[in-house]
């Protein structure tokens, strides 16, 4: 066996040898797709809705049922007065209030301004809106199907299509983070943790007193991690594709290979960083401050690039997530391929060339 | 293995000052010394990992600072903390040791055969799970499991048993006579005798170097071994007679050593007159601890 497999070897043991980290790191991914998938959703259903008619004539009613059957709202209240508002929202935690005002039928087919007032829970301003604007979408539709497009003949109407995720699924938004997430950690995070290790337990010791060179160290190190990541991969792409039907429209060859890119950025991050800490706990707290924190909020996973102050999207280009989150979402939602996606590449190529070669200088000889 | 006028300095701390000396080939060498000494620092510097602030050393005719890759390949290194793979078994730390170094447990079997033979029975066991003497029995089989011309170990024998360091000490003379050089730090000053010449560091200086015998027999002073029923008091009486130069604890009685001639009796009377009962008087060869300590307060004295 060459000195370089018996070092993968040894370190392919010390990963298996340790169940708990292993089980942490294989459950992770899957705890988090499903999380993300299932419970942070921005798709509603049966939101708690009350309605305070005080129209009570056959078009009030027809909406109330419309909006009520439709699966995104559940009637939680009815009727009565003005002052019951703030009574209905703090105690039965409707989340929208649908107010009908008197002779609202009449209104309606004269064409005389008729209104119906939307009032909603903005404590969480996202999914105020949200609502507001399935409410809406409901009640247009039931107008244009009670007077045809004919009765306003000046109205402009848009067709909406969501395009790449026809049903907007969030689902579709989160996978590609996740991916991101998860594969920045396993990879810069445990190697980093595992080269300190050997430093920490005096191994390194023995290890750099023998005609081992630094490459062989590094590189024989990481390749367990760069297969624990792909496999971690698969999980993640095996779940999203089955259970919440997420379609790969591009070549999945293309997307593994983007992958191995992107986990070697974040294996010469790990080993730049484990050559210049001398513990693992220090190893740890970087990682997770300097690495996971980006990636997780400078990298469009959560808050759109564009939408940040302009200093942060500055930063945000050095994040390597930023452009790997792009690369997935490419490949996957909109089928791109390499012609599209060049520029993303090319820039991940450049950070890892400089990050090898950076961590590879720093690669200690000796022990100071 | 020679040393010329090496320093090291960590911060304002010297740690090695203007070490000199010189290991012969085939020799089983001691660098002693008390924690803090130098020792670790000095093997670390020999073994590649340090570079030496000035001086420089030759290891099997090779410089450690500039030839550091060839020099690594013929040196087996065990470190002061165990530093095999605990999670590893026994058998998979040796194999692994082995193969990185180019070679196979098979190949060098007969090498390590003495010493590994006796934790074979517990191959399948985890590193970590090795009592003290049997984690030293498989660093020292790593060690020479790719037939280094010179092994260098960073204080072998500490925080192990009495019969494993007994044990252990008798693998290293077998070593030696199958013509390994070997450099060993110890900070326990009974082991000096067991090696063939030794080194005396404290604070980074080196006080003496020399055949353990010649360094006991180079001191000059009488010596007496005092036992009395109270020792701290009776450390304190002896330091306060005049003709006293030093007196410590040593095993379970005091020895002090005399500037001048003092006759037993007089001491006897001395120390009857403080109200020492019990009180044992003989006179004794020095050892080294006793060459170590004079030594010591020579230094300090300059």
């Amino acid at each position: 066996m060459s000195p370089f497999f018996a070092f993968v070897k040894k370190e392919t043991l010390h990963i298996l040898r340790d169940p708990r980290t292993l089980v942490i790191l294989l459950g992770m991914p899957i705890a988090q797709v499903i999380l993300f998938g299932f419970a942070i959703t921005n798709e509603l259903n049966d939101v708690r809705v009350a309605i305070f008619d005080s129209a009570k004539d056959p078009v009030s009613m027809e909406i109330s049922d419309r909006l009520t059957s439709s699966g995104f709202f559940q009637l939680s209240a009815e009727t009565g007065k003005e002052e019951d508002l703030e009574g209905v929202f703090q105690h039965e935690r409707v989340k929208l209030v649908v107010v009908f005002p008197p002779g609202f039928q009449e209104r309606f087919y004269r064409n005389d301004n008729p209104q119906i007032q939307l009032i909603a829970d903005a404590t969480d301003p996202n999914t105020a809106t949200t609502i507001v604007a399935y409410a809406s979408a409901i009640i247009r539709q039931y107008e244009e199907e009670k007077k045809g497009s004919a009765a306003l003949p000046y109205a402009i109407k848009t067709e909406v299509r969501m395009r790449y995720n026809e049903e907007l699924k969030s689902v579709f938004l989160f996978v590609p983070g996740v991916i991101t997430i998860i594969l920045m950690l396993v990879s810069a995070m445990m190697t980093s943790i595992a080269l300190t290790r050997e430093k920490e337990l005096g191994t390194m010791e023995v290890l750099l007193v023998s005609p081992l060179r630094p490459l062989v160290i590094v590189v024989g190190k990481v390749v367990p991690y760069i297969a624990l990541g792909l496999i971690i991969m698969g999980i993640i792409l095996g779940l999203a594709t089955t259970v919440f039907q997420m379609p790969i429209r591009g070549s999945l060859g293309l997307l593994v290979a983007e992958c191995l890119l992107f986990v070697s950025t974040s294996l010469s991050l790990g080993i730049l960083i484990s050559s210049r800490v001398k513990t693992q706990m220090v190893a740890l707290l970087i990682s997770l401050m300097a690495l996971m924190l980006p990636t997780i909020l400078l990298s469009g996973f959560i808050f759109p690039v564009e939408n940040m102050p302009w200093l942060l999207q500055i930063i945000s280009h050095i994040v390597p997530a930023r452009w790997f989150i792009v690369i997935v979402k490419g490949i996957m939602l909109k089928g791109a391929g390499l012609e599209v996606l060049w520029e993303e590449t090319l820039i991940l190529v450049f950070m890892t060339i400089v990050l090898i070669g950076a961590s590879i200088r720093s690669f200690k000889l000796r022990l100071e | 293995m020679s040393i010329h006028h090496i320093s090291k300095s960590y911060g304002p701390v010297q740690a090695l000052n203007d070490v000199s000396f010189e290991v012969s080939k085939g020799e089983l060498f001691g660098l002693i010394g008390p924690d803090g000494a130098g020792k670790t620092t000095l093997i670390r510097i020999l073994t590649t990992l340090l570079l030496p602030d000035s001086g420089e050393a030759r290891v099997i005719g090779l410089d450690p600072v500039k030839e550091f890759r060839a020099l690594r390949k013929h040196v087996g290194y065990m470190p002061g903390r165990f530093s095999l793979y605990q999670d590893l078994t026994v058998e998979e730390n040796l194999n692994f040791f082995a193969t990185i170094f180019g070679t196979s447990v098979r190949e060098n079997y007969h090498l390590i055969k003495d010493i590994y033979s006796q934790i074979e029975p517990f191959k399948d066991r985890k590193a970590g799970n090795l009592s003290g003497g049997m984690k030293q029995k498989l660093a020292l089989s790593c060690a020479m499991i790719h037939e280094p011309e010179v092994l260098i170990l960073d204080e072998p024998t500490t925080g192990v048993d009495a019969v494993s360091r007994k044990e252990f000490w008798e693998m290293l003379h077998r070593l030696k006579d199958r013509g390994i050089t070997i450099l060993v730090s110890t900070p326990y000053m009974d082991e000096a005798s067991l090696c063939d010449r030794v080194a005396l560091i404290q604070n980074g200086h080196i006080l003496n170097v020399g055949a353990p015998a010649d360094l006991v027999k180079s001191y000059s002073r009488h010596l007496w071994a005092v036992k009395a029923s109270h020792t701290l008091r009776l450390i304190e009486d002896l330091r306060k007679h005049p003709a006293a130069y030093s007196a410590f604890p040593f095993g379970d009685s005091v020895h002090l050593a005399l500037k001048g001639e003092l006759a037993e009796g007089e001491l006897l009377d001395y120390l009857s007159k403080k109200e020492h009962r019990e009180i044992e008087i003989k006179a004794v060869e020095a050892n080294i601890e006793d060459v170590f300590m004079e030594l010591m307060a020579k230094k300090q004295a300059v």
